[in-house]
Order: C-alpha cells, then structure tokens, then sequence
C-alpha cells in the first residue's frame, strides 16, 4: 500500500535508481514482490539521474503512471526502473517538448476530431496541464493525488480516462491518456541514450537486435528460425 | 526592397527529385542552373550515416527529415463548408525538407501507372458508356500516353537502380513478373530484392487463388550497381529502418545519393539552401515569370533571382500555392467546377492490416520496404467494373518493411495496450506476424481541392494553402472491395488471427496514412481544364516548368515516384530539345 507520510522529495532524489520504488514507498504491483517473480536487473547509472524539467509533483505523477502502465514482472522491471520516467522528464525538455516543428499561430479554434491536434500549448505545457488536471480528478474520485493511490485504484483510473469515462476538468482525459501511453512507450523502447530502455531491456523482452542491422547475409538463413544477438545502441557505436 | 541578383539561365524551386533531374539535363545542355531550397543541405557523407540512422526516436518518432511546421503548414477541412484548421504537426502525410526532399525518407516503391491509367476517362467511357462516370468524378485523360513515357520511366528506373522483375518485356509476358504491367523496354537494373516469410507465404495463397503475385519493386538496389551518371550504389541491408530515414549503405534511391554528386561538382550549377522562394514574379502581358523572390533564412535578406526558365519543384501544395499567390492561371471554384489552379486533389486510399502466426518466426526487423509481394488483379482497368458500383482500384501486397520497435509492433484486436498482460502480448506477437497493405485510387472529386486559406499565415506572411478533402462513396467502395479481395488471401495464409481495418468514413489528418498527395496543378491538353501542358510547361506562363505529382490529374493505384521522375526526364527533353531552340508554348491550345 502506499504509505501518505512519506515525503514526495524523498521519493524524487531516488526516482532514478533501480529498486528504490519500494523505499520511497511506491507501491509495487504484486506479482513483482512475489519471489519467484524476480524481474530481470537493469543496469542502474553509478549516480542519481536529476530530473531537470519536471517538478516534484509532477515527477511523482509520471513515475507512479509509467510503472502502472509498464509494471515489473518477469519481463521486465517497472517503467521507471527501466528509465522511462527520465526519458520523459528530458523529452518535455527537449525542442520537441518545447514545441519546436509545430505551428502555432492562432486563432485556437477547437475543430473536429479529424483535424488533430488544436491546443496553444506545446507537449511540456500539456504535460503539465494534463497531470494537474489528472490529480484533481484523482483527488475528486479517490481523494488523494494519483501517485498516493494503491495499484488497483492506479489502474482503474489509467482505465477510466482510457476508456473516456474520467471527466477531468477543462481538459480532455482520454486524449491526455493517449499522449501520456505514447510518450512511455517511445521512452521504453526508444534507443537508451535517451535515458529509458536501460540496458535495453525492452529490445531483450521482444527480441529486437538494435544495431547495426545489417542482415543481407542473415535472411536466408534465418527464415522461419528466431536470430538471436545480444543487442547493441547507438550508444556501443560511438 | 529585395535585391536584384544577376540573371541566371534557369532557376529551380525545391531540391527533392524532380528540382535535382531537372536542374541536371540543363546544366547538360549547357545552361547555367540555380537550385532553391528552402531546408538544409542534407549531406551524405555527414548526415547518411551509421550509427546515427538506427535512431527511431528521432527519424520516425520526431520526424527529423520532414518540413517544419513552425515556419509553413497547410490547412484541412473535409469539406467545402467546413472551417479549415491549421495540421499543426504533420500526421497523415509527411512532406520531407531540405536537399533531396521526400525523396530521402520514401519507402522507395517504384512503380509505373497502367497504360490504361493514362486514359482512364476515356476507357471508362468506352467500356462502360460516358453516362457510367458519375458527374461529381472530375477524372480526365493524362496528356500523354504510357507508349511516350515508357523511356522515360527506363531513364529514372535506371538512375534509381531500381529492382524488380519484368513482367512484359516489349509486349512479351515474362514470368514472375506483374503480367498486367505495360511493355517495358528494358528488364529492371537490377533482380528484384529479398522476399521475407510473410511476403512468400502472400504470394503462394495468392497463386493458389489464381492471381499473380510477383515481387514489388523498388528503388533500393538488391547488389552493387553503378547508375548512368556513373554512381556506384550499394547493396540492400534489410535494416528494417528505410521508412522516414535515410539510408547509409547508398542502397535506397534518393537524389543526394543518386544525382546531387554531379550536380555539386559541376560548375554551371550552383545551390543555395535555407532560401524560402515567397514569391514567383508574373508578367502577365508577357506570359512569363521573370524570376523569383526569396527570403534567405540565414541573414533575413530578400533577394529577387532573375531567370529564363523557372522550374517548380517543390511539393504538392507549395507548387500550387506559388500559382495562386502569383496569379498565374485561373483558381479552381468547386461551385462552378471553373477554373484550374487547385483542382483535382487526390490522396492515396490505402487500407489494410496485419496476420499473425502463432509460434512462427519472422524476424520482422529484417526488412525494407520493398521487401514485398503483390497481386496487381484488382488495379485500374485490369479487372471488370461492370455492376460493382465504383471505378479505380489498387495493388494489393504483403510487406516485410522492419519493424523498429516504437511503432513496429501491432498486437490482434483486443489485447491489452498496456500493463501486465500487454507485456506478455507484444512479446508473443512482435515476431510472429506479417502486414497487408491494398494502394487504392483515388479519383478526382469536383468537392476535392486547394486553396488559399483566409486566416491562417505562414512565418513569411503568406496565407497557408487550404486544403478540402474527404474520401468519396466511389473510394471507399472500391477500398471495401480491394479490402475483401485481401481478406481472401490471408484467409488462405491460415493465420492464428487477423485484422484487416477498412477506412474511416471522414480522412482525418491524423494517424499516418500515406504522402502520395497528388493534384493542384494539373496536366492537360486544354487550358480551360488544366494548369500545364503535356511537357508540364504552365498554360500562362510559356518559361514555367511544374514538376511533381501537383500535375497528376487523379491518383492511380499506385506509388506516385515512379511516374513522377519519368515526367521530369520527359519534361526536360522538351525543355532542352524543343524550347531551348524557340522559346514559347510548346502546345497551342
């Protein structure tokens, strides 16, 4: 269960290092604490990897969201051990995140669904809109932040504004939810020097080679037989 | 006030590659070229390199080759009393920027159109009565046959190092090949690329239905391969990554790799990058453009570039957006069906989805785009309409494409996205499927056009170009039909499961679709129905060539590039042999 007295700051300086989820008094799914259950080690960095664009409210929210939507088990450890909560705390900082590439000259009309996205804000504006309005709705629903909720409770309100059911206040849950899915998925399974997909242990889990992907002289003799190597980043190319 | 710059004998617009084919056979016959454009110079040696290409964040995810949205959009609405808003970032189509264009980041289809495409409205009308073509289908014959562009499709075929399998090698049909292909005068450069196991497994249920599966082909070089302009191009590595990146092993066609290198290293032409051409400048008593405005994005000059001949090469929507700005030649009004600059806006309807064998191996990161199988039985004029209720039609194919590991996975209807079961899903099913993919028509609708747009701005100050589309009851049963006919196949693949999905009813400018945005400024033999002659030379304006799929006059059933280069190699002959000797209109209306 998660534990309301233990300080949110806490939990933020240890959010980067494996295994600290449990001492910041995150709750685990269960079948992670099961012993026979013991997900694969990722590779923790020698430091506490600073998170430098999110705040602390803001930090717990996408921890305690990334490891609901990806949660440790034999596959894998939970999405913030993996470094997905990283990836996005620097993807909202990056060009992208500060809406480099996209047009934003107004007028702001809402439009229809079939003319995509419409709002003033930019993806780290959004964020920032889209957890703010998540916590209130968790606040209304289950009287507490969505990172102070139990798994159970985390789930069913991912479901709820998955599903379009949440109604969040000024802003739209279900398209907030899709953001929210997309960018944690590119953070586990984007190349790791992007800080998630530590060790590559999203690439081992599926069985994506990585680099260097030369395979003219492998097809042929791989067809219909798994080809098995131990994946490689850009990172191992530099 | 912008400065005048000394005159130049040609100037081109946009270096994607139908600017690069053309500034070339001019600097051949001996003019003095100017390439524009408006992005970086993307360069080979420095940029289509490894590791830095196996970077699925930045390619695929965050869209690193394509136009910035910040400086130029478009507007959408899906019809004509809609109020159109701005694609802030581009989704279902992706026009690329920079030197090469959307020919670095292409899936290197390389197909031609029919022989029968090139004069659908007359076929139609002969084989189903003039009555059978519904009065809101605006499809008109190309003005010029496959027969005259047949050698032209050879030149860019082999610029490419193109690989396939001939089908009919000058009217002689070949087996493997596409049996409905028009007469080919030359087999491909080169064999056609590996099939992976989804494609070969498409193409046996395929024969055992009794269609004719061949493999695709494609503008990446199965084996080492020197093109005419004595490049050397290398051989396919099946990296899986071809879509919305470059290629490192000079095996994918693009004009950086296949054409810039002799280009930059000859001295009668020159390029300047990062100039953004606002404007052409139109005498309209004359009937010429004198040259072109632009802005130099570097140091915020504006300079005017005087010219004898200007080619615009940019996209779709730039190429008829610089029409309308200008006032060269009437604007299309959707009300009237008068008027030609904007008419004839075609997409490509695809449709598709994904089979998957349970326990199978694929290895689906080995892959290129062109690692694919087709059937081409249900395209254009190759099957009977008669009773079905809509023209047109597509190829349809199994591609083995990669499948990098963001977007590369798909799991079967109804499995979890996310959480603990997700997890156990798409670790089952990343290995073990294959996808489909069916290339539909799609044929000019009086409602389908482009525009300025009255309120939205580029960061020049230039009304956006405004786009209205939306599929037609004719598309959408002719995708359904193509759709089925696919069903059948994989049917017959005996998959574990599959999905195949048909279109939404609305186009939506979200999720990715396909490029292939075709129209705007169209070819033709009148002047009162089209924007450019059969040389792609503008009615009203004698020196200016347009270039691109914006003088397709409807999408055929499939990839556009193809068809694209050969009309670049024909409209530069013209150029060369006929209008260097007398400048004026080619064809006399």
């Amino acid at each position: 269960m998660a534990d309301d007295s233990l300080p949110r700051r806490r939990f933020l300086l240890g959010a980067g290092l494996a295994g600290t989820a449990m001492a910041a008094g995150i709750a685990e799914p269960l079948e992670a604490q099961q012993p026979t259950a013991s997900p694969p080690a990722a590779a923790s960095p020698q430091e506490p990897e600073p998170f430098v664009t999110l705040t602390a409210l803001e930090t717990a929210f996408i921890v305690a969201a990334v490891d609901t939507l990806i949660p440790a088990d034999e596959l894998s450890p939970s999405g913030s051990d993996c470094g997905v909560a990283i990836f996005i705390d620097r993807q909202l900082g990056s060009a992208w995140g500060g809406g480099g590439k996209m047009y934003r000259a107004g007028p702001f009309v809402k439009g229809k669904p079939e003319q995509g996205y419409q709002l003033a804000l930019t993806p780290r504006e959004y964020f920032a809109a889209g957890i703010a309005a998540a916590n209130a709705w968790a606040r209304k629903t289950y009287g507490k932040d969505f990172d102070r909720l139990a798994t159970a409770d985390r789930v069913a309100a991912l479901k709820a504004m998955e599903g379009g059911k949440a109604e969040f206040e000024h802003f739209d849950a279900r398209a907030f939810f899709g953001q929210l899915l997309s960018i944690t998925m590119a953070g586990f399974f984007a190349d790791p020097i992007y800080g998630g997909n530590r060790d590559m242990i999203a690439w081992k889990m599926i069985g994506f080679p990585g680099l260097p992907a030369t395979y003219a002289d492998k097809i042929d003799n791989y067809r219909d037989k798994r080809y098995v190597a131990a994946p490689q980043s850009i990172a191992d190319f530099s | 006030m912008a400065t005048r710059l000394k005159d130049i004998d040609a100037v081109v617009v946009g270096m994607g590659f139908s600017g690069a084919i053309l500034a070339r056979e001019l600097t051949k016959a001996g003019l003095n070229v100017v390439g524009l454009e408006r992005g970086a110079d993307r360069n080979v040696a420095e940029e289509f390199t490894l590791s830095r290409l196996r970077d699925e964040l930045r390619y695929v995810v965050r869209l690193e080759l394509m136009q910035d949205n910040s400086t130029d959009t478009i507007t959408f609405r899906n019809a004509p009393d809609e109020l159109a808003l701005p694609i802030r970032r581009f989704g279902a189509f992706l026009p690329g920027e920079g030197v090469g264009g959307t020919g670095i980041h292409w899936g290197a289809l390389h197909w031609r159109f029919l022989p029968t495409d090139f004069r659908i409205k007359s076929v139609l009308s002969e084989k189903y009565g003039a009555k059978a073509i519904p009065e809101t289908m605006s499809i008109q014959d190309w003005p010029v046959s496959y027969d005259e562009l047949e050698p032209f499709y050879d030149r860019f075929d082999k610029l490419c190092g193109v690989s396939g399998q001939a089908g009919n090698l000058r009217g002689t049909k070949v087996a493997g090949g596409n049996p409905f292909e028009g007469p080919r005068s030359e087999h491909y450069p080169n064999k056609p690329i590996k099939t992976g196991t989804g494609p070969a497994m498409f193409s046996a249920a395929a024969n055992s239905l009794g269609y004719h599966a061949f493999p695709v082909p494609v503008a990446t070089s199965s084996a080492a391969y020197v093109n005419p302009e004595g490049i050397t191009l290398g051989r396919c590595e099946y990296c899986g990554h071809c879509n919305r990146t470059a290629c490192e092993s000079n095996a994918k066609a693009s004009p950086n790799v296949n054409l810039m290198p002799v280009l930059r290293a000859d001295p009668r032409f020159e390029l300047r990058t990062r100039v953004f051409v606002t404007r052409l400048v139109y005498d309209k008593a004359a009937k010429r453009v004198t040259g072109v405005v632009y802005t130099d994005m570097q140091t915020g000059e504006e300079y005017e570039q005087p010219a004898g001949i200007v080619v615009l090469s940019s996209f779709v929507f730039g190429n008829t957006q610089q029409l309308l700005l200008a006032g060269i030649g009437e604007p299309y009004d959707p009300r009237t069906g008068k008027g030609v600059v904007g008419k004839n806006y075609c997409y490509q309807f695809e449709a598709g989805g994904e089979a998957f064998f349970e326990g199978r191996e694929f290895n689906p990161f080995m892959g290129a785009p062109g690692m694919a199988t087709a059937i081409d039985d249900f395209n254009g004029e190759n099957f009977d309409h008669s009773g079905l209720g809509f023209f047109g039609g597509g190829y349809i194919a199994c591609t083995n494409a990669g499948a990098p590991p963001i977007g590369g996975r798909v799991l079967p209807r109804g499995e979890p996205r996310w959480g603990a079961g997700w997890k156990q899903a798409t670790t089952k099913w990343y290995r073990s499927n294959t996808r489909f993919n069916t290339q539909g028509s799609v044929y000019a609708h009086r409602d389908n056009f482009m525009d300025l747009d009255p309120t939205y701005k580029d960061a020049l100050g230039r009304p956006l170009i405004r786009l209205t589309y939306n599929g037609t009851e004719n598309d959408h049963k002719m995708s359904r039909y193509l759709v089925d006919k696919l069903e059948s196949v994989v049917k017959a693949m005996n998959p574990t499961h599959y999905d195949l999905q048909n279109r939404p009813k609305n186009f939506t400018i979200v999720p990715y679709q396909s490029t292939h945005n075709t129209g705007g400024t169209i070819a033709g033999s009148d002047p009162k129905s089209s924007v450019v002659n059969r040389y792609l030379q503008a009615w009203d304006a004698h020196n200016l060539f347009i270039q691109g799929a914006s003088v397709f006059p409807q999408q055929h059933g499939y990839n556009p590039t193809g068809t694209l280069g050969a009309l670049a190699y024909w409209s530069a002959k013209a150029i060369t042999e006929q209008y260097l000797k007398s400048p004026g209109p080619l064809v006399h209306a």
